[in-house]
């Protein structure tokens, strides 16, 4: 295999042709509407289901549909659109049929813009729809990885019959780099798909997909069988990336496009002889909280930074829970921090060590 | 279920349909629901289906469909089921995918969903059950409630002018392209009955021989939520639901005219 120059939103979905996805149900949205004209073509062309639908709620239950049936079956979309399929994704998970979504995030709240943002993280990671239940929540930072996320999210996704959610950014999804796609896996064939999935009653007794449950302790038996497979899953599948924390005594912690940017902040601040790491997390649920803890045990400060006005730095305050200071820097609605707005904030941490939370204008986040 | 020895010299003409579980219904006494079931369910095992037919059920009084009949089943949100049903369709096209919706479903919250539906002309079976109430609910006003009718949230009435008029789906959906059978039916008496059912039947056919969407709208009771006896309901229906809901096709194709005339 060799490297090509590949934009995002057509690699995400190229990647998910090749890991064996069957149909595709979405609405057009900036920014990433190139995935779903990428697969009007491709599909059809491979004999799978390709449709437009009417929305995303009509599209989300379109996915749902599918999903009954056991096939390989995802959506994208983003921000806004998210919001409308959240009805649906609380359906599914109850149901508990594998479903695989991207989302391209942009500037909210409202209609916002079209710029990249990562305000969905709570959306994401906190509540994915009514009712208590968790997606599992992959935060590719390149194009490479978003391709490798895809496949990754398929397979988990039929693993632990959940829904799996990639969230990008507009930068990563508009983006083109040198990646890899991976080679082309088969398709399942109707007589491969699981026992539980509607194909009609030949020769077994019918099947129901549903996610009502008239009696407390029924729906409280499917609430707890519901928590034990997300226990499952947060104890095995929680996936990071670290860079340079050895001796680390400041860590920063950012995910996505502006995790790949505090690359350059830790390249930059060593430079200036602060012994600086990062880590990033590739599954924002399950959330790497235990690897944050041992690292707050190490370092004299964690520096959190995000696209958005301060989500993930709640879930790294949970788990550093007072062992060291953590502050906080961000920039909202479609405005990526730089490198050199970041370095003065981990200066600040280091000379100042404070619960400093700062986003652009002078506003506490916390 | 009991097996009754026949006589010799008499014959069978009223069983127990294949595609219906044998479970006791949740319906109100006098409730329609389980007629239109029953149809349904005939239906399926006269065109010797049940074993490849996929139901959705919807949110409303029929939302435990998936109890009663003896076929795969899913359980839509509020109003999506067509779209559930467009992607169960697709990706299984060797399946009769058919949903089962009131009015509150189909012809309020999930309006989008049905008329996308019937424009594509999605080879999906449509059966909607027309009360015009919210009949789980507790009797709420339905978008097909009547002018003047009294429901619990149109205490005086149904106001036209600030309530709006009851929606004819039946006039709606056959003014679509996609839609290549689409007729309004009664079950208020025997006539209406084998009438219903036969009309339900043209639209399987419709779907099994490809031809494109098609609905039924059975014009149905609910005599708890209109305060009245199951008797005096369907009365009632017959004077004043029939007026404002006309019997009768709104769509057959020509595709659809040369199959109900082999």
């Amino acid at each position: 295999m060799t490297k090509e120059f590949l934009e995002g939103n057509e690699a995400f979905a190229e990647a998910a042709v090749r890991a064996g996805l069957e149909a595709f149900f979405g609405y057009p949205i900036t920014p990433q509407s190139e995935a779903l004209e990428h697969l009007s073509k491709r599909l059809p062309e491979l004999g799978r289901v390709f449709l437009q639908a009417e929305s995303e709620v009509a599209a989300i239950n379109m996915v749902y549909g599918a999903a009954c049936a056991g096939v390989r079956v995802m959506t994208s979309s983003s921000s806004p659109g998210i919001s409308l399929m959240q009805e649906g994704l609380s359906y599914i998970a109850c149901s508990e049929v594998p479903v695989v979504l991207v989302n391209v995030m942009r500037g909210g709240p409202g209609l916002g813009n079209i710029q990249p943002a990562q305000g969905d993280y709570f959306q994401a990671v906190k509540m994915a729809g009514h009712g208590d239940f968790h997606m599992i929540v992959l935060a590719p930072a390149n194009v490479q990885e978003l391709i490798d996320d895809m496949v990754l999210a398929f397979d988990l996704a039929e693993k632990y019959r959940t829904i799996t959610m990639v969230v990008a950014d507009g930068s990563i999804g508009q983006m083109m780099e040198p990646a890899e796609l991976p080679p082309m896996r088969p398709v399942r064939s109707p007589e491969e798909r699981a026992d539980w999935a509607l194909t009609g009653a030949d020769g077994r007794e019918p099947n129901t997909i549903t996610s009502l449950y008239l009696g407390a302790e029924n729906l409280e038996e499917v609430n707890l069988r519901l928590q034990a497979k997300l226990k499952d899953i947060a104890a095995n599948e929680v996936r990071w990336k670290e860079y340079q924390t050895e001796d680390a005594d400041l860590l920063l912690v950012a995910f996505g496009t502006v995790g790949r940017i505090c690359q350059t902040v830790v390249r930059d601040a060593r430079e200036r002889g602060m012994k600086v790491g990062l880590l990033r997390p590739i599954t924002l649920w399950p959330f790497p909280g235990e690897r944050i803890a041992e690292l707050a045990e190490q370092v004299q400060g964690v520096l959190t930074v995000e696209m958005n006005a301060g989500q993930m730095v709640q879930d790294v305050r949970l788990a550093v829970e007072g062992r060291c200071p953590v502050a906080f820097y961000g920039r909202m609605a479609g405005v990526v921090p730089l490198a050199d707005e970041i370095l003065p904030e981990l200066e600040k941490l280091a000379g100042r060590p404070s619960h400093s939370s700062t986003v652009k204008g002078g506003q506490e986040a916390q | 279920m009991a097996t009754v020895e026949i006589p010799q010299n008499m014959e069978l003409v009223y069983d127990y349909p294949q595609s219906l579980t044998e479970v006791d219904t949740h319906y109100c006494p006098g409730c329609t629901h389980g007629t239109i079931h029953r149809l349904v369910a005939e239906v399926l095992d006269e065109l010797g289906v049940q074993d490849r037919t996929i139901g959705i059920a919807p949110v409303g009084c029929s939302v435990l469909a998936y109890k009663y009949f003896a076929t795969d089943f899913a359980e839509a949100a509020h109003g999506r089921a067509p779209a559930m049903a467009t992607g169960l369709k697709r990706v299984n096209p060797d399946a009769v995918v058919f949903t089962y919706q009131g009015d509150g479903d189909l012809a309020a919250i999930g309006t989008a969903e049905i008329v996308h539906a019937a424009n594509r002309g999605e080879l999906i079976t449509t059966v909607f059950v027309n009360n015009a109430i919210y009949g789980m609910t507790g009797g709420q006003m339905a978008p097909t409630t009547l002018p003047d009718q009294v429901t619990t949230s149109s205490p005086t009435g149904r106001d036209v002018k600030t309530a709006g008029y009851p929606i004819r789906m039946a006039e709606l959906i056959g003014g679509l392209p996609g839609a290549v059978y689409v007729t309004r039916q009664a079950v208020f008496d025997v006539r209406g009955i084998r009438r219903t059912k036969r009309a339900i039947k043209t639209a399987f056919r419709a779907q099994l021989e490809g031809l494109g969407f098609a609905m039924v709208e059975v014009l149905s009771t609910c005599n708890t939520n209109w305060g009245m006896s199951p008797q005096e309901a369907l009365e009632w229906a017959k004077e004043h639901m029939v007026d404002y809901f006309p019997l009768g096709d709104t769509k057959v194709s020509d595709s659809v005219r040369a199959l109900t005339e082999e």
